[in-house]
């Protein structure tokens, strides 16, 4: 019997990307930041916290589909990729239990009880990360550089006080593991964007619609120095390059990840200027994430045929 | 087992008016982030229930069809009231951690199911027993959501410390979201256990009020209607 004979339901052209490949490089690109939130925070023994979020992650999935009788699905690494990403999203100094925790609540709760991976309604490792920020509000704002507590730089632009751009740019200040360093999650952002796992049109549209939104309500107009500490600062880069990005969450059409892309922007320079805390992405792109299915179904194009211009 | 106690498990395990029935969100989101808050709010509820339910089966052949609802409502805020009243006097600190949600049993959805399609067309005596399985059956939903919550946000049950000193407490699960994290675990949790014994053939309370659980009746009897 000749295959090209076979009678199949579209699509007939598949690529040989498999979910797994993009979920390794995404854990490839994620690695300068990993390493270097290491190195930054080695006294407070970040790698121990990085190590365990992220076990717990592979492992509560690997148990959850044992206990449930599903097949195991820890071997596309997508498991490893959100207990990775929220390890970055957090202090160094939380208690090892509490990342262990979010891991569970990012596996469970928001992944598998949805229905597992392409499922999920939001973004799991942030999902999980607004879950520790709301109960343990206290630890998930203790921020230590060097042996030293105190404000982060976003918090101290908030209040008006002069940061150090460069340093914020390098990553050598407070904050969470992952996302001090704009340097090393630009190098992965690049290798991301290089093979074509992510394009700009989300990033760029977050990134642009932020960047109008504080000069225009910041308070210092067109300040070069003020934009760029509010670029660098807190996990807009993270989360624009790595989270707002993430596939199952984000729509499918092209003009929904613009509309989307502004959607991130406007929240995040909203809670950013206007918000009781200084930092606010992570609602913002669990937000964002909610209006998903929306903008997919107002932004769904026509097919070829069906119905004129209006 | 006879209709009394039929009508008792009815309400606490059957058509459990929190974990199968699913009425009555409102309170049971709102209040119970706590153990007591639960417990006084499936109290007071009861109370209402099981007064509300004998008074309208007793009046069910005087008050004409059509204007059911609005004699309904007049009965049970006359109960709400007097249990307000009472509460506020004699344990006002229940009274106000509770707050607004004491009035608001006048529009509980349980109360209302419960008249329309039960205590409405049977008698006293039965009607007694399906507000008092009923009641009993929300408290005990109420109460098991609270102590979970209590135990998970503060680390007490009844105000009293259970878990050590350095035990942090997850403070989501007496904010709101935790409510809804505690309500659909323990409905799953019952759901499984109730599966798990239909499969093993074991006998299953059959409700005898409708016939069978709401969920697989398509009779229009009211209760799944009210809000």
């Amino acid at each position: 019997m000749n295959e090209k004979l076979k009678v199949s339901p579209s699509p007939h052209i598949r690529d040989k990307i498999k979910s797994s490949n993009i979920m390794l490089l995404v854990l490839i690109a994620l690695l300068p930041t990993t390493i270097f939130g290491i190195y930054n925070f080695r006294h407070e023994n970040a790698w121990l916290l990085v190590l365990v979020t992220t076990a717990v992650a592979v492992l509560s999935e690997y148990v959850y589909e044992k206990l449930m009788h599903k097949p195991i699905t820890i071997g596309d690494c997508s498991a490893a990729v959100t207990g990775l990403l929220l390890a970055l999203n957090l202090p160094p100094t939380l208690p090892i239990w509490m990342g262990a925790l979010g891991s569970i609540f990012a596996i469970v709760v928001v992944k598998q009880l949805f229905g597992g991976l392409g499922q999920n309604f939001m973004n799991p490792a942030l999902a999980a990360r607004c879950f520790l920020l709301i109960s343990f509000t206290g630890r998930m704002t203790y921020f230590v550089y060097d042996g030293v507590t105190g404000a982060t730089p976003l918090a101290k632009l908030k209040v008006g006080e002069v940061v150090n751009t460069f340093d914020m740019m390098m990553g050598s200040t407070r904050g969470t593991i992952g996302e001090t360093s704009v340097i090393a999650i630009m190098v992965g952002a690049m290798l991301l964007l290089f093979m074509g796992v992510i394009d700009l049109r989300i990033p760029g549209t977050y990134l642009v619609t932020f960047v109008i939104f504080i000069s225009l309500f910041g308070g210092h107009g067109f300040d070069a120095q003020y934009i760029t500490a509010h670029l660098c600062g807190g996990g807009i880069m993270l989360g624009a390059w790595f989270m707002a990005t993430d596939y199952v969450t984000s729509p499918i059409t092209k003009t929904g990840q613009i509309v989307y892309g502004i959607c991130l922007g406007l929240l995040t320079g909203l809670f950013r200027l206007f918000g009781g805390s200084a930092e606010g992405v992570s609602y913002a792109i669990i937000i964002s994430n909610l209006l998903v299915p929306l903008i997919e179904k107002i932004t769904l194009p026509r097919p070829f045929g069906k119905g004129g211009e209006k | 087992m006879n209709k009394y106690t039929e009508r008792l498990l009815n309400g606490l395990i059957k058509e459990n008016p929190t974990f199968v029935l699913m009425l009555g969100m409102c309170p049971t989101l709102a209040v119970t982030t706590s153990a007591m808050n639960g417990i006084g709010m499936g109290l007071s509820t009861t109370v209402v229930l099981v007064l509300s339910n004998m008074l309208i089966s007793m009046l069910r052949k005087i008050i004409p069809d059509s204007v059911r609802m609005p004699a309904f409502i007049v009965v049970v805020a006359s109960f709400v009231t007097i249990v307000q009243f009472l509460l506020e006097g004699f344990v006002p600190s229940l009274y106000d951690s509770l707050g607004l949600y004491i009035p608001l049993i006048v529009v509980n959805c349980i109360i209302l199911g419960r008249a329309e399609s039960f205590a409405s067309k049977n008698p006293v005596i039965d009607s007694i027993f399906d507000g008092i399985g009923m009641g009993l059956g929300f408290t005990v939903g109420l109460t098991s959501i609270g102590i979970v919550r209590e135990i998970l946000g503060a680390g007490t049950i009844f105000g009293f410390h259970v878990l050590p000193t350095s035990y942090e407490p997850i403070t989501i699960f007496i904010l709101a979201p935790g409510a809804f994290f505690v309500l659909a675990i323990l409905t799953a949790l019952q759901n499984y256990v109730k599966n798990r014994a239909k499969k093993q053939g074991k006998e299953v309370i059959e409700a005898a009020g409708c016939g069978a659980g709401c969920g697989s009746c398509g009779h229009n009897c009211g209760t799944t209607q009210a809000k």
